[in-house]
């Protein structure tokens, strides 16, 4: 076995006896219980919130980048002109990939829900549509405007997806926030179980100093308060975690609501994330109990 | 084994000892008596660095104890069984785990018939499973003894070990620190019971040290 997993399972299956040399805490037990599930039901949340906030940012940023259009009207006479002169324009114009008209079916395929199957296309002063795809950073829009304007008066150049742009970035911000409540949980988590701790160690003080007139090491001293918080954190995360995860499972989609929302939960693979709460709760616990022990220990030397 | 040399002490800039030599031999049986506050036990915590010397040297087992770390202190607990003038325990466990102490925090387990015979050895075996709080003076003081043996130290430093018992006690326990020195163990007993002093000099070669203004003195010849 990997000698690490060998020292972290000797360490939970702990030594009884050594367990048993700090006096058990009923109330303070549970309160660092409870409290560690509760960081870990608002962890979920926040990797939550912080994933679908992600998801939203990627599908809103792929649908920016996918396209804008350029819709033409003119008289009959003009229109293939003004074609041409439009994709000539795109053609020399940074930022474009690709530009295409559409073709009548495509066109009739957009009008149909609103007119019917039936519409006799050619014989209708319909607009033609072009499809511009962006690369990169896409193309400077005012520029792209005002060279259509001298060169196709008829163009219009239509980027309606644009208006999502600041909400992308808002996702993106909220994906960042989500990042930093996590990690402020985590900070809180070890701040109390560092006061936790210290208490502990403080009214165990008699118990320390008996202990080293027996000669217990430090470590062995600090081991008993450390393994305790740990575990505690453990237990207190696992529950939280498993009932962070119900209240998400149970959320209410928003999918059907066009998309737009995309539901607040995980999805696939995701769920798995929520797992690693529990041990990243026992590994703050722990570093924090020990550093709060040995520095005790150091202090009442 | 223990050794100090021209070792002086203060609480807080004042002087209690001064210019203190003495050398442990292996072996050898001391007792350490003195008026009340003169600084017996004070002494007896140089020898097992719980205090640190403010002057001259002490060295125990070959290490000089000011550069002892914590852990090396620990280390030398192990090899020095000390009975404290007050006795302490840890109250939440029974007095045969509190007996049992010194091999747990090694790391060692415990031979439950080992622990036994020692129980017995001391007059305690009724007591097993009783808390230190139920145990009277008495019995604090024998399970503070059996817990200074119990890893087998080389040397057995007793304060006041026979300050609560009666006359009979006192000699028993006197018995079983004179038993202990024939098995080899380096003991030291700070006292001021001189009737114990001259009993335990029928049984065992003993030398007697008196601190006396802030010295120490033997004092073989006068008993
Ligand atoms: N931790 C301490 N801080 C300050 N002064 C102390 C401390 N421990 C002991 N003293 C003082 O040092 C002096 C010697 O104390 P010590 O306990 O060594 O005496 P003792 O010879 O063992 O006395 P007794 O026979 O009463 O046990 C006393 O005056 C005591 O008040
Ligand atoms: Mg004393």
């Amino acid at each position: 076995m990997n000698p690490i997993v060998a020292k972290i399972l000797h360490f939970i299956a702990g030594d009884d006896q050594a367990d048993r040399v700090v006096p058990p805490t009923g109330f303070t037990a549970r309160l660092t219980v409870f409290a560690a599930a509760s960081m870990a039901f608002l962890t979920v949340f926040a990797m939550a919130l912080s994933l679908a906030t992600g998801r939203l940012a990627d599908r809103w940023g792929d649908e920016l980048a996918q396209s804008s259009t350029i819709r033409i009207s003119a008289p009959e006479g003009q229109m293939d002109a003004q074609m041409l002169a439009v994709m000539e324009v795109l053609v020399t114009t940074p930022g474009v990939k690709d530009a295409r008209p559409l073709s009548d079916e495509e066109q009739h395929a957009l009008l149909e829900p609103w007119f019917g199957p039936d519409l006799p296309l050619d014989t209708l002063p319909i607009p033609r549509l072009i499809e511009v795809i962006e690369e990169g950073d896409g193309y400077d829009a005012a520029g792209l405007r005002a060279r259509l304007a001298g060169e196709a008066p008829g163009a219009v150049l239509d980027d309606h997806t644009r208006w999502r742009e600041p909400l992308v970035h808002a996702a993106g911000r909220l994906r960042s926030l989500g990042f930093v409540a996590i990690l402020l949980i985590a900070a809180i988590t070890g701040v109390m179980i560092t006061l936790a701790a210290s208490a502990a160690l403080s009214a165990n003080a008699q118990v320390i100093r008996v202990l080293r007139l027996v000669g217990a090491q430090d470590a062995y001293i600090a081991r008993a308060f450390v393994r305790r918080y740990t575990l505690r954190a453990l237990i207190g995360a696992a529950v939280g975690t498993v009932l962070g995860m119900i209240a998400i499972a149970f959320l209410p989609t928003a999918d059907v609501a066009g998309g737009f929302l995309t539901g607040l939960g995980f999805q696939g693979w995701h769920w798995l994330w929520p797992l690693i709460i529990p041990p990243l709760a026992a590994l703050v616990a722990f570093a924090a109990t020990r550093n709060a022990a040995l520095s005790t220990l150091k202090e009442r030397s | 084994m223990i050794e100090l040399e021209d070792v002086s002490y203060g609480y807080g800039g004042g002087t209690l000892l001064t210019d203190i030599s003495l050398k442990l031999a292996p072996g050898s049986f001391h007792f350490l008596t003195g008026p009340s506050g003169a600084g017996k036990t004070t002494l007896l915590k140089l020898c097992y660095g719980e205090l640190i010397a403010t002057k001259g040297r002490v060295s125990l087992f070959e290490h000089d104890a000011r550069n002892m770390t914590r852990d090396d202190v620990a280390l030398v607990r192990r090899r020095v069984g000390v009975v404290h003038q007050d006795c302490q325990f840890l109250d939440h466990l029974s007095v045969a785990e509190n007996l049992a102490l010194p091999l747990t925090v090694a790391g060692r387990s415990t031979d439950p018939q080992e622990l036994r015979e020692l129980m017995k050895w001391v007059g305690l075996e009724a007591q097993a499973g009783a808390h230190p709080p139920e145990l009277s003076g008495g019995e604090r003081q024998r399970a503070a003894l059996a817990r200074a043996v119990i890893v087998s130290p080389d040397v057995i430093l007793a304060d006041e070990p026979t300050g609560n018992v009666d006359w009979e006690m006192s000699l028993r326990l006197l018995t079983l620190l004179v038993e202990l020195n024939r098995m080899g163990k380096t003991v030291m007993i700070a006292t001021h019971d001189m009737h114990l002093i001259r009993s335990a000099k029928s049984q065992v070669q003993a030398r007697v040290l008196r601190i006396s203004d802030h010295r120490l003195q033997l004092a073989g010849a006068d008993l």
